[in-house]
């Protein structure tokens, strides 16, 4: 209840931190926004030319197949390597008046939540142009993207709070989102590597967001309970988790800054 | 008469910055060779100290003896390492000044950013704005970008924002002595119209003639200890004379 009360009152900041990411990216330059929407059609192109010629398999509408997973990569990554820093480098403010600290990783989170949306107009734009119905299973494109925001605030804690200790995990986590991309099926289909392998790429929990994400946009196709208690579980546990280390910490940030 | 802040055995230790382990390789290589340990400091050392509701507090010592510390821990920007504070009612710190400040941005917006830093709501900094900027005396500038103010100019609007509450509690970090003496003068008034609303104040002041014309009670630090505490006129001639 006191918590919430403390949440309440800091929202205005909230939406004001938000307000001014948006105004630096948005604002400052025209193409700001046609270019979040340009940028991942233009990767998508690119990829979607590389790999339809090298791979051996097809994937119906690689193009959609691909972006569906990328927006929702970008969107994981984006928030988490955003909000990693965001702490740390919020030092000055923390030191001088009282704010409840996780305001900075979830503002970060939020963000790349507005950014999703923009994506969100091109993956539209691929779809009327690839000719994929829109049908009413599309409309639950927000559950997955909810759950991988619900995950990301999770994992974004902490991050944000080890990255005050050591530094230099900032680099590291560099390396291991290359190697995220990688391990999901976001270029290739999960069928092209074997049996074994696959088995253990469920347990990554991002391949479960985005394969909800192209069962509702692409294949209109409602994922069962089993599916939504998984992602339920990997996107709860991640949060209090997060929660839980990030209110450990939190106590000692100052004498790290 | 009930307490406004009660202090009991608080302690703050700060890791001294003199190698500072900030990444995992650092960490490792430190300690598998066993090269491990922390400098620790203690800038604040076992201190109790009770300030009543409606007192004004004054807390006075060296450069560098935890005064700013102890502000900063019973506002709640500080964990204290030991002990533990009770804070009764709202507290609105001047510790440090217009925190948050972008000067890229107008006076105008922010009002806003530093008002909602303290946690104000948007309603409220539109309710108040028209005080907020009656106080700085600076309407002909509330449009331009901070960067092109003077310190004095800054200082005016960060006091501004942060007094336009009614805490229960004012915390002062020697921002008195900043703008010029008339502004002084009026954050002087400001500051005795709080307290004669029965607000609580705490001032750290470098200027014994202002803790001597505001406080009730002083007290004195020495090296993160309480060396004294008592009525103003004593503790402060008896700093004056040990400090000479
Ligand atoms: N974040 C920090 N990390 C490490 N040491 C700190 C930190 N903050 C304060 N200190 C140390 O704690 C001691 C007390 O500092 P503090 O700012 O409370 O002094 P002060 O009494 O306010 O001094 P002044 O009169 O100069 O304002 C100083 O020795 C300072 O170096
Ligand atoms: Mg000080």
């Amino acid at each position: 209840m006191k918590y919430f009360q403390t949440f309440l009152r800091y929202k205005y900041l909230l939406l004001n931190l938000i307000n001014r990411d948006i105004k630096v990216k948005y604002r400052r330059s025209v193409l700001g926004i046609l270019w979040s929407v340009l940028n991942p059609l233009l990767m998508m192109a690119v990829i979607a030319t590389v790999f339809s010629h090298i791979f051996k398999f097809q994937i119906e509408n690689f193009h959609l197949y691909y972006l569906t997973g990328a927006v929702i990569y970008n969107f994981i990554s984006e928030a988490t390597s955003t909000s990693m820093m965001s702490v740390f480098s919020s030092a000055a403010l923390i030191k001088k008046v009282y704010i409840p600290k996780y305001i900075f990783p979830l503002e970060k989170c939020l963000f790349a939540f507005v950014n999703l949306l923009f994506s969100l107009v091109a993956v539209a734009i691929v779809m009327l142009i690839s000719g994929v119905r829109f049908t009413f299973t599309a409309l639950l494109f927000p559950v997955p993207i909810i759950y991988a925001l619900i995950f990301s605030i999770g994992m974004s804690l902490i991050l944000s709070a080890l990255t005050v200790f050591f530094r230099d995990i900032v680099h590291i986590y560099g390396v291991f989102l290359t190697a995220w991309m990688y391990a999901t099926p976001i270029i290739y289909p999960m069928e092209a590597v074997s049996e074994r392998i696959q088995t253990v790429m469920k347990l990554n929990p991002m391949y479960y967001y985005v394969q909800y994400f192209r069962d509702v946009v692409l294949y209109n196709t409602v994922p069962g309970i089993r599916w939504n208690l998984i992602c339920l579980a990997f996107s709860f546990s991640m949060l209090i988790i997060g929660v839980l280390v990030f209110k450990a910490k939190q106590d000692k940030f100052v004498l790290y800054m | 008469m009930s307490n406004a802040v009660e202090i009991s055995g608080v302690s703050m230790r700060f890791n001294m910055a003199k190698e500072k382990v900030d990444s995992i390789k650092e960490y490792l290589i430190k300690f598998f060779t066993h090269k491990l340990f922390f400098d620790e400091f203690m800038a604040l050392n076992d201190i109790n100290l009770t300030i009543e509701a409606g007192e004004v507090f004054g807390l006075i010592g060296l450069n560098g003896c935890g005064k700013s510390t102890l502000l900063k821990i019973i506002s709640g920007i500080y964990k204290p390492s030991t002990g533990s504070v009770k804070v009764t009612g709202t507290i609105a710190p001047l510790i440090e000044l217009g925190a948050g400040f972008d000067m890229d941005l107008t006076a105008r917006e922010n009002i806003y950013l530093n008002g909602s830093v303290l946690g104000y709501s948007k309603e409220y900094i539109d309710n108040k704005f028209d005080e907020i900027v009656d106080f700085t005396e600076l309407h002909q500038f509330i449009d331009v970008p901070m960067k092109n103010f003077s310190s004095g100019m800054v200082a005016r609007v960060g006091f501004a924002i942060a007094t336009v509450t009614k805490p229960d509690i004012l915390i002062v970090d020697e921002i008195l002595s900043v703008g010029d003496f008339l502004f002084q003068e009026k954050c002087e008034k400001r500051i005795s119209d709080l307290m004669s609303g029965g607000t609580t104040v705490i001032i750290v002041s470098h200027s014994i003639d202002q803790i001597k014309r505001l406080c009730d009670r002083v007290a004195w630090i020495e090296k993160g200890k309480i060396k004294m505490i008592g009525e103003t006129e004593e503790v402060c001639n008896l700093y004056t004379q040990t400090s000479n």
